[in-house]
C-alpha cells in the first residue's frame, strides 16, 4: 500500500531479489512514483518534473494500481479493499502510505496551498505565475526550501516561523539566525516567532493583526504519518505504525516501511531511512537474507536551496559538558554566511551543522554515519589543508634531497653538481640527468633552478 | 569508404623477420618501451664493439605515445637486458622440497610433456591449466590459447588481464559493441577542453600521458595522487564509492540541462531508463555516500558539460571492484549523456594497463575467447578458428575458468593440478595472494616461463628461461588500439629461448605439431584467425606497421587504411547505436566496521612496474622506490604513534603485512595506500568479484592498522587522539 518514494523502491527491491512473486502496488496519487525529496527543486525550477519521475516497476511484472485509495484492510481475510470495490488478497502486506501535510486548524487554511505532492507542486506553480509576493508559512526544512524557491522565481516572499529560530529541529539559535541572513540575502523576509491567526483572500493575518498581503500561501507546517487504515484494522499505532526491527506489525503478515512507520519510538522523516527499511523488507519476505533487521538509522538533513549550502546531522544541540565528555568546535563568520560546528562525545563526532560553503562536508557527513574515530585535530576537519606540509617551492628553501623531476628522479642536488660540472642550460642538464623528459610538468622548475644558481654566482665576487 | 573484403585463406604471408623490416639499423633497434601501455618509442643500440655492458636507451621521436619523452623505468630498461638477474639456464627440481637446478632445454620440455600426459590421463583434459599474462606480445598470446585448447585441450585458461582490463572491457562491450581502450587516437587527447579521469594516476603510472592532457583535468581518486595535484579539479571520493560518483555526475547532467538531447536521439538507445534510474541519485544523497561536496559535484558537471570537446577517461581504481562493469557502464551513461563517444575529439576511453594489456585481450588467453575478439560458445566463431587450426570445431573446449576462481581451484579436487604459467607473477599480483600461494603449492606440476626467478618462478617444478623485449620480435596493440612492432635489437643470451619456441617443443612432444616458433609465421596465422572478428588485424603485416608507425584494428585487409576512430560514423552494435544501461549502486563487497575500521586501496609508484619482477632487478629503479609502504593520514599516524620511516602492520581478514609508514595529509583520514609491487600487500586485498568481468575487488577492503610491536587485534590503535 503506498507508491511514493517507500512503495516503489520496496518494488524494485523485491523484484531484483525474486522475479516470480506477484506484486501489487496500490498508490492513491494518480501519477506514477515520482522522487518527492527534489519537489522544491521543481517548485524552484532546477528540475523539471519529468526529471524526478521514478523507475516505474510495471514493465517488470509488477502489478501497479494508480489512482486507487485503499478503503480497509482486512487481517482476516488477508486482503485490503478499495474505493472502487476490487479485492485484493495478500500474503504479506506492506504499508507504505507514508504522511500528510499538516494543515492548522486557522480560518481560511483552505486559501493556501500545503505542499506535499506533485499536484501541490503544479498548483502552486500556477498561482505563482500570477502573484507577486507570496507567504511560506513554516520555517522548517520544507519551509526554507520552498521559499528560496519562490524567491527564485522573482516573488517577494516572506517566510514565517512560530518559534525563536528556523529550522529549530536541526539548527542552534546562532546558525538559525545566520541561515535567516542568507535567505534575507536572497530576497527572502524572515519572520521567527510568527504566530498565524488566520488566512485571508489578501493575505495573512498575524496573531497581532498585521496582516501581509500575499497573492501565494504556502503552508509547510510539517507532516503526520498516514495510520488511520493501519488503526482501524487493530494495528499498533503510536505516532506511526509501530513496528520491530523486523519492520513487522504484531500481525506477521503486516510490514511497514517509510514515514507511515515507527521504529524503536522514531518516525522517520527522511528517504534515506525509509530504503534501508525497504531493503531490510525485501531480504525478508524474499527470504533473500532471513537474518536481516533494521536498527534505525543515522539522520543527515541537506538543505536543497540554490546558493544556500547547509547540511546538519545528528545531535547539533547538544552544549559543551564542562566535565569534557562532549566537545564543542566552532567557527563562525556571519559576514560570509558561513557557520560551522562540530559536537564530538567518546571521540566521535556525533552532530554537526555546517551551513556557507563547507568544503568538508563530505567527509564530515561520512564520519558520522560510520561513526569512526576521529582523525587528529578536529580544526583539521573545519579547514581542509592545515594538515598539509607547506611545500618548499623556492629553489633557496628547498632541501638538496627533494625531488625536482619525479619521473626520472633527479632531485636539487643532482641539478646543482650537474650545473656545478658546468651544464647552463635546460637542455645541458637534461641532457645529463633526463631531468624534464617524462610527464614535462618540471621543465619550469628545473629552469628556475638554474637561473637561481647561475644568478646565485653573478652575486658571489670572483 | 566501402570496406574490402577480408581475405581468408588468400592472405599474402609477411616478409621474413630476417628481412630488412626487422634488423636494428644503425641507430638501433626501433623498438617500443618493456613496460606499461602506452608503448613508448625507443631505440636500443648495442655500441659496436663495447662488450656485454653497453646497451642504450634513447627515445623515438616519430612514436605519438610518447613524442620523444621517456620515464625512468624506459630509460633505465636496458639494465635487465646485461645484468646478472637474468635467468639462462632451465631449472627443476628432483623433489617437490628440492632445490631448483639447472637441467638441460630437453630435459626440462620432456618433464613438462611427461607430467602434463600423466595428469591429462589420470584426471583428464582440464586438470592441466595455463595462466597467460597482459605483457605477452600478440603473437604469444594468440600462440598460448592455441595451445591450451589444440595441444592441451584444456578449457582452463585465463590471464592477469582478467585482474586489469576485464571490467572496463566488458562494460564497452556491451555499450559499444567494441573494446578499444581508447578509441581514438591519443594525441586527440590534446585538444579535449575537459578531461574527466576516474581512478587513474597516469602522472605515475604513464608519466609521458600527461603531456596529451591540455583542458582542465578533472581527476576522481580517494588519494591527492600526482595527477590529482595537476588537475583543476580533484574529487577525493571514498574507496569503492566511484560508481555513486558517476550516478550522482549524471543526474546533475540530466537535470542541468546538460544531455545532449539530439545526439541521444540520433545516436544512442536506452537512454529513458537510465534517465529514471538516476532519479534517485540527486547531488545531495551522492555527497553523502561518495564524501565529494555537492558543489564540487556540480563543478565536475560544469567543465565536462559547458567544454565543447571533453573526454571521460577510467582507469583501474575505478575498475577493480566487484562492481567495476556498473561502474564503468556508469561512466560511459554520462559520456553518452553529455554526447561525447563517437565525436571528434571527444569521447570515452579507458586507460589500459599492461605492454600488450590491448592485444593481450583480444586473441584468446581469455576464458571465453579465441582470437579476434570472438566468443568461444559462439558456433560460428568456433567453425572459423578451428578451420584456420585444422581441428574439428567439436575439439575445441568450451568456456574454463576466470583468472581467480583457476588459481582457487588449483589442487582441489574438481580443479586443475597442473598449472603453466606464462608472463605472469600471481604470488605477487593476485588477490589473497597468501591464499594464492597455497594452492600453487599444492599442485603436482607447477610451470612457469619467466626471464627472471619471480616469486612464481621459485615456485615451480620446471623453469624455462625465456627471451624478453630487446631480444625478440613481435608486435604489441597499445592503449589506442595500435598495432605497434616489438623489434629484436640483440641476441638473447645463450640458454635463453622464445615464448613461441617454447610452446612449438611442447606441443610437439605432446604430438601436436603445427605450432611455430618464428613470429612472423604466428603473426600471419593470427591475422587468419582474427578476420572478420571485432578486433580483425586480417590486413596488419610487419611492413605496414613499420611504413605506418602503427596501424590501428580493425583492419581487416591490406587496402583498409585501418580504423582510427571506429565510433565516428555508427557504433559496431546490431543496430549502429550505442547503448545505454541503467546501474545501481551497491556498496564495496567488505564494509569496515569496528574491527577492520579503515580502508585499504593499491596502487602503482612511478618506479616500479606491476608485480616488480622487472623493476626491482633495477638499480636506479630500486633507488627511486626502495620497498612496501603504507600511506597514512596524519591523524591516524599520531592515533598510532607513528611516524614516516616507523614499520607498521596492515592486517585484513585474509592477511597481514609489515610495511613503512609514510605519513601524508594525501590520503583520506580513513584510507590507507599501499603500492602493490611487492609481496605482501595482496595478501590483505579481496577476491570478491564482479559477477560479469569477474574481476576482483583489489581497490577497496577493510583493514586494520598498528604499530607490530602494539598488542593484537584493534586494540592497537584505539587509544584517544593526541
Amino acid at each position: 500500500m503506498g507508491n511514493g518514494m517507500a512503495g516503489s523502491r520496496l518494488a524494485a527491491e523485491v523484484r531484483a531479489r525474486d522475479a516470480d512473486l506477484t506484486i501489487t502496488v496500490v498508490g492513491a496519487e494518480a501519477r506514477g512514483p515520482y522522487n518527492r525529496v527534489l519537489l522544491s527543486n521543481v517548485l524552484a525550477g532546477t528540475a523539471s518534473p519529468e526529471q524526478v519521475r521514478l523507475p516505474a516497476q510495471a514493465g517488470d511484472g509488477v502489478n501497479v494500481r494508480l489512482g486507487v485509495t485503499v478503503t480497509a484492510i482486512d487481517r482476516a481475510a488477508r486482503e485490503v479493499r478499495t474505493a472502487d470495490g476490487w479485492r485484493e488478497p495478500y500474503d504479506v502486506l506492506v504499508l507504505a502510505t507514508g504522511s500528510e501535510a499538516v494543515v492548522p486548524r486557522i480560518p481560511g487554511a483552505g486559501r493556501a496551498i500545503a505542499l506535499r505532492t506533485m499536484d501541490d507542486c503544479d498548483r502552486i506553480l500556477a498561482a505563482a505565475r500570477t502573484a507577486t509576493s507570496a507567504v511560506v508559512v513554516g520555517g522548517g526544512l520544507l519551509g526554507v526550501e520552498a521559499a528560496r524557491g519562490l524567491a527564485g522565481r522573482g516573488l517577494r516572499v516572506t517566510l514565517l516561523h512560530r518559534t525563536g529560530h528556523l529550522m529549530d529541529r536541526q539548527l542552534d539559535a546562532e546558525a538559525g539566525l545566520v541561515l535567516g541572513e542568507a535567505l534575507a540575502g536572497l530576497g527572502v523576509t524572515v519572520r521567527t516567532g510568527a504566530r498565524v491567526a488566520a488566512i485571508r483572500a489578501r493575505g495573512v493575518e498575524l496573531s497581532t493583526g498585521e496582516v501581509l498581503p500575499a497573492g501565494l500561501v504556502v503552508l509547510a507546517c510539517g507532516v503526520r504519518p498516514v495510520t488511520g487504515l493501519a488503526e482501524d484494522a487493530g494495528l499498533e499505532v503510536g505516532q506511526g505504525v509501530v513496528v520491530d526491527d523486523r519492520l513487522r506489525t504484531a500481525d506477521p503478515a503486516i510490514y511497514a516501511i517509510g514515514e507511515c512507520a515507527q521504529h524503536d519510538g522514531t518516525v522517520y522523516g527522511l528517504v534515506a531511512p525509509a530504503w534501508e527499511q525497504a531493503a531490510v523488507v525485501a531480504d525478508l519476505i524474499t527470504g533473500a537474507d532471513p537474518s536481516a533487521r533494521y536498527r534505525g538509522s543515522r539522520l543527515v538533513t541537506r538543505l536543497k536551496a540554490r546558493s544556500v549550502e547547509l547540511a546538519a546531522m545528528g545531535e547539533t544541540h547538544l552544549a559543551e559538558d564542562p566535565a569534557g565528555a562532549v566537545e564543542v568546535v566552532m567557527f563562525t563568520h556571519r559576514a560570509r554566511g558561513i557557520y560551522r560546528k562540530l559536537v564530538i562525545r567518546d571521540d566521535r563526532l556525533v552532530g554537526a551543522i555546517l551551513l556557507g560553503e563547507a568544503p568538508t562536508v563530505g567527509t564530515l557527513t561520512q564520519l558520522y554515519d560510520r561513526g569512526g574515530p576521529l582523525p587528529g585535530d578536529p580544526a583539521g576537519l573545519l579547514f581542509p589543508g592545515l594538515d598539509d606540509a607547506v611545500p618548499a617551492d623556492t629553489p633557496v628553501r628547498m632541501p638538496d634531497s627533494a625531488r625536482v623531476c619525479e619521473c626520472n628522479n633527479v632531485t636539487k642536488g643532482r641539478i646543482r653538481a650537474c650545473w656545478e660540472a658546468g651544464a647552463r642550460d635546460l637542455a645541458a642538464v637534461t641532457a645529463a640527468t633526463r631531468a624534464t623528459t617524462g610527464c614535462g610538468s618540471c621543465a619550469d622548475a628545473v629552469e628556475g633552478l638554474i637561473g637561481w644558481l647561475c644568478a646565485q654566482e653573478e652575486e658571489v665576487p670572483v | 569508404m566501402k570496406r574490402p573484403e577480408s581475405t581468408i585463406g588468400s592472405m599474402p604471408i609477411s616478409l621474413s623477420p630476417r628481412a630488412s623490416v626487422m634488423s636494428p639499423a644503425h641507430v638501433g633497434a626501433a623498438t617500443h618501451c618493456p613496460y606499461c601501455a602506452l608503448q613508448c618509442g625507443m631505440y636500443v643500440t648495442r655500441e659496436p664493439g663495447a662488450g656485454d655492458g653497453a646497451v642504450t636507451v634513447t627515445p623515438r621521436q616519430d612514436v605519438p605515445a610518447n613524442e620523444g619523452a621517456l620515464c625512468q623505468k624506459g630509460w633505465t630498461a636496458a639494465e635487465l637486458l646485461t645484468g646478472g638477474a637474468r635467468l639462462t639456464t632451465p631449472l627443476a627440481r628432483e623433489r617437490r622440497d628440492g632445490p631448483l637446478v639447472p637441467v638441460t632445454w630437453d630435459d626440462a620440455l620432456d618433464r613438462v610433456a611427461a607430467g602434463v600426459r600423466a595428469i591429462q590421463e589420470r584426471h583428464g583434459a582440464d586438470a592441466v591449466a595455463v595462466f597467460g599474462g597482459g605483457g605477452l606480445t600478440n603473437e604469444k598470446a594468440y600462440q598460448l590459447g592455441k595451445f591450451a585448447r589444440v595441444a592441451l585441450r584444456t578449457s582452463q585458461i585465463d590471464y592477469n588481464g582478467r585482474f586489469c582490463m576485464s571490467s572496463a572491457a566488458a562494460a564497452a562491450g556491451r555499450a559499444f559493441g567494441m573494446d578499444r581502450g581508447l578509441p581514438f587516437p591519443i594525441t586527440d587527447l590534446a585538444g579535449a577542453e575537459a578531461v574527466l579521469l576516474a581512478g587513474g594516476n597516469v602522472a605515475e603510472t604513464m608519466p609521458p600521458f600527461m603531456r596529451h592532457l591540455r583542458g582542465a583535468l578533472i581527476v576522481a581518486d580517494p588519494r591527492e595522487t600526482r595527477t590529482a595535484r595537476r588537475a583543476a579539479l580533484h574529487l577525493r571520493l571514498a574507496p569503492g564509492t566511484d560508481l555513486a560518483l558517476a550516478l550522482g555526475l549524471l543526474h546533475i547532467a540530466i537535470t542541468e540541462g546538460y544531455a545532449d538531447e539530439p545526439y541521444i536521439a540520433a545516436r544512442t538507445t536506452g537512454f529513458e531508463a537510465v534517465r529514471a534510474s538516476v532519479a534517485t541519485w540527486w547531488p545531495e544523497r551522492a555527497e553523502r555516500v561518495t564524501g565529494v561536496p555537492v558543489a564540487d559535484l556540480r563543478e565536475a558537471v560544469r567543465l565536462l558539460g559547458t567544454a565543447r570537446t571533453a573526454v571521460i577517461l577510467t582507469g583501474r581504481g575505478a575498475e577493480q571492484h566487484a562492481k567495476g562493469v556498473d561502474t564503468v557502464t556508469a561512466f560511459i551513461d554520462l559520456a553518452l549523456a553529455l554526447g561525447l563517444p563517437g565525436r571528434a575529439g571527444s569521447g570515452y576511453g579507458c586507460l589500459t594497463g599492461q605492454g600488450n594489456g590491448q592485444g593481450g585481450r583480444e586473441h584468446g588467453q581469455k576464458a571465453d575467447q579465441l582470437p579476434g575478439y570472438r566468443r568461444i560458445d559462439d558456433q560460428a566463431a568456433r567453425a572459423h578458428v578451428a578451420r584456420v587450426w585444422g581441428v574439428d570445431p567439436a575439439e575445441l573446449p568450451g568456456p574454463g575458468r576466470s583468472a581467480y576462481e583457476l588459481l582457487d581451484a588449483l589442487g582441489t579436487p574438481g580443479g586443475p593440478k597442473g598449472l603453466l604459467v606464462f608472463g605472469s607473477n600471481p604470488v605477487v599480483s593476485a588477490p589473497r595472494s597468501g591464499h594464492v600461494a597455497g594452492r600453487l603449492a599444492a599442485l603436482d606440476l607447477l610451470v612457469v616461463s619467466d626471464l627472471v626467478l619471480s616469486e612464481t618462478a621459485a615456485m615451480a617444478d620446471v623453469v624455462l628461461p625465456t627471451t624478453q623485449w630487446a631480444e625478440e620480435h613481435g608486435t604489441m596493440t597499445n592503449l589506442e588500439g595500435r598495432v605497434l612492432l616489438r623489434r629484436q635489437a640483440l641476441a638473447p643470451p645463450p640458454g635463453v629461448r622464445g615464448d613461441l619456441e617454447i610452446l612449438a617443443d611442447l606441443a610437439a612432444r605432446l604430438g601436436r605439431p603445427g605450432f611455430s616458433g618464428d613470429a612472423g609465421v604466428v603473426f600471419d596465422e593470427l591475422r587468419r584467425a582474427s578476420a572478420g572478428g571485432i578486433a580483425d588485424y586480417a590486413g596488419i603485416t610487419y611492413e605496414r606497421i613499420a611504413a605506418e608507425t602503427g596501424v590501428f584494428w580493425p583492419a581487416p585487409s591490406e587496402d583498409h587504411p585501418g580504423t582510427p576512430r571506429p565510433f565516428l560514423d555508427r557504433f559496431p552494435t546490431p543496430d549502429g547505436r550505442a547503448r545505454f544501461v541503467p546501474v545501481d549502486y551497491r556498496p564495496p563487497a567488505e564494509e569496515v566496521d569496528d574491527d577492520y575500521p579503515y580502508y585499504l586501496t593499491t596502487g602503482r609508484v612511478l618506479a616500479q612496474y606491476q608485480s616488480g619482477a622487472q623493476t626491482r632487478r633495477i638499480h636506479a629503479l630500486n633507488d627511486a622506490a626502495p620497498g612496501p609502504y603504507a600511506e597514512l593520514h596524519p591523524g591516524l599516524a599520531a592515533r598510532l604513534g607513528v611516524s614516516t620511516g616507523d614499520m607498521v602492520r596492515v592486517e585484513s581478514r585474509r592477511g597481514a603485512t609489515e610495511a613503512v609508514a609514510r605519513v601524508s595529509a594525501a590520503i583520506r583520514h580513513d584510507t590507507i595506500f599501499m603500492p602493490f609491487h611487492w609481496e605482501g600487500v595482496n595478501r590483505l586485498t579481496n577476491p570478491a568479484l564482479d559477477p560479469v568481468s569477474r574481476m576482483p575487488e583489489f581497490k577497496v577492503c577493510a583493514v586494520r592498522v598498528r604499530r607490530p610491536d602494539a598488542p593484537g587485534g584493534s586494540e592497537g590503535e584505539r587509544g584517544r587522539r593526541p
